[in-house]
């Protein structure tokens, strides 16, 4: 559904995205990882048509955007990094210029506005001006438009970006209903989003694909080699020696008077390192497992790639 | 073409809803019927060149004040990714655009339209140079939109937009007067190439086809411009 090869774009001198392929299949949601300024959004803005390529091909819907780019542009829904609204219409009016400008026929208009704005839940604000909105229903009005001519392929440029938790939870919902039946590149900073919404990651840094795999297989590098944080009362070494002891512990370290405990992939070590403090006479203060962030993968992943190299 | 109309409708209306074009309209409906019921030529010729004369001049100020929102607030706002992603042509965008500001433009231009009523009310004017003098300032006005729009897909700040469209519409306006200062051959290309040489033959209820052509020509110019510069922010 979306072929991207050897995409390569510099602004001005500056490289921006260095040589990247990739496919999605449709039916396909893929998740877009990286940090500020790895290249997702120019790479997103290549795809939907709005940036032309340094060199490199990209297809979407069968369609090469150098050449047919209007077929190609019909078959999107985009949703930009800079919510692109209208804030002196309403949001039945912008959906209206929308259709129409996707070439929506004139009788599925009206009937597709009122579907859109049922699936985004914008019933009470139909007529309201955008300008008037809140940032979250103005999110809102941002995936409605984008899904108002029913895409095959959606671009989602992070969409979950600064709107509170339970619209967060919303959208993802939203997404992933909208996976069932449609491709969706979804581009994002934020790794538990991926893991909710995706089956796929391509996680780029600097402009180069990093990884790309499954969400399971990334998973296990994800939380691979689990790490916890715990607090104890009690002398610092014993405990230490102690942790140390446990089966599966790869690696105790001591800072900031927490215990940091490296456990061996895919063991859940939680249970016994309480037991072994509990047995030691020890008070145990608080316990947490570490989520792995995305600084950390690439940093894994970065040095994982020179040793090998 | 049912893009081009969208855009345009979508332009129009928006233009409504803003103070904007009530306050351009406003500030020519004053000025010029100022100078309409001041002109000597309003009681003694029944003719309508006060309003004209003037009028030509604060066409093209309001046009480059009217142009200079089209694009750069697109750009400023990033609603211009929306319009680039859509399955529309660059040609549709901006000729659409054109096209809405011509809506108001004609709008306001219909406004005016009392001041040669009232001179048939009071008197029997010529309806002559008044039909032509319209046909000069809605030519004239065609021109200096795109001008302005041009000048509006070069930036994204909109003062710099009308700051620079009304640069390039005064430069053109006041070529004639350069002219005098070259050689015969010379100057008499370059009067043809201001905005003003072609005007006053409108005024006088000649219509001169070199200045029909010239002020179109002008106005596809500066569209093609706008296009190709819309193009190039793609290659940025």
């Amino acid at each position: 559904m979306i072929r991207v090869e050897n995409l390569t774009k510099y602004y001005g001198k500056r490289l921006a995205v260095d040589n990247i392929s990739f496919n999605v299949e449709g039916g396909e949601v893929v998740g877009f990882l990286g940090p500020n300024g790895a290249g997702k959004t120019t790479t997103m803005r290549i795809l939907t048509g709005f940036l032309a390529p340094t060199q490199g091909e990209v297809w979407v819907a069968g369609y090469d955007m150098s050449k047919h780019s209007l077929e190609a542009r019909q078959r999107i829904g985009y949703f930009p990094e800079v919510m692109p609204l209208y804030s002196d219409m309403t949001v039945r009016s912008y959906l209206d210029f929308l259709a129409r400008l996707r070439g929506l026929d004139r009788n599925r208009m009206k009937t597709r506005i009122e579907e859109v704005v049922d699936i985004c839940h914008l019933e009470k604000y139909v007529d309201v001006l955008i300008g008037k909105l809140s940032k979250g229903f103005r999110q809102r009005v941002g995936v409605a438009q984008a899904i108002i001519h029913e895409p095959e392929v959606l671009i989602l440029d992070e969409p979950t970006i600064g709107i509170d938790p339970i619209q967060v939870a919303v959208t993802r919902q939203l997404i992933k209903e909208l996976g069932k039946e449609r491709t969706i590149l979804l581009s994002t900073h934020i790794l538990s989003e991926v893991s909710v919404t995706c089956e796929r990651v391509i996680i780029i840094n600097e402009g180069r694909i990093v990884v790309e795999d499954r969400i399971e297989n990334l998973s296990s590098l994800i939380s691979g080699s689990k790490r916890i944080r715990l607090e104890v009362e009690g002398p610092a070494e014993k405990v230490a020696e102690r942790l140390r002891q446990i089966e599966g512990v790869l690696q105790v370290s001591y800072e900031d008077s927490h215990y940091i405990v490296k456990c061996s992939a895919g063991q859940d070590l939680r249970g016994k390192i309480m037991e072994t403090i509990v047995q030691g006479g020890w008070t145990l203060l608080s316990l947490e497992s570490i989520e792995m962030s995305l600084e950390d993968i690439f940093l894994k992943l970065t040095t994982e790639e020179e040793t090998s190299q | 073409m049912r893009n081009t109309t969208t855009i345009a409708l979508k332009e129009f209306k928006s233009y409504l809803a803003s103070p904007m074009a009530y306050v351009v309209t406003g500030i020519f409906l004053g000025l010029t019927g100022f100078l309409f019921q001041g002109s000597p030529s309003t009681y003694s010729e029944t003719s309508i060149s006060g309003f004209l004369g003037t009028g030509s001049i604060l066409l093209l100020l309001l046009a480059s004040v009217l142009t200079m929102r089209l694009l750069a607030e697109e750009k400023k706002m990033g609603t211009l990714e929306l319009l680039l992603t859509a399955p529309v042509r660059d040609s549709e965008v901006i000729v659409g655009k054109f096209l809405g500001s011509l809506g108001i433009l004609t709008a306001m231009l219909a406004l005016t339209f009392y001041y040669p009523l009232l001179l048939m009310w009071f008197g029997d004017p010529d309806w002559g140079p008044i039909a032509t003098g319209y046909l000069g300032l809605f030519l004239l006005g065609c021109t200096s939109l795109a001008v302005g729009l041009f000048a509006s897909s070069l930036t994204s700040n909109q003062i710099v937009a009308a700051v620079v469209a009304g640069g390039i519409l005064c430069a053109l306006w006041f070529l004639g007067m350069a002219a005098d200062l070259f050689p015969e051959a010379m100057g008499e290309v370059i009067g043809y190439l201001s905005l003003y040489y072609h005007f006053p033959d409108f005024m006088r209820g000649v219509i001169d086809t070199r200045g029909i052509i010239y002020y179109l020509s002008t106005t596809v110019l500066f569209l093609f411009l706008a296009i190709r510069s819309l193009e190039s922010s793609r290659w940025s």
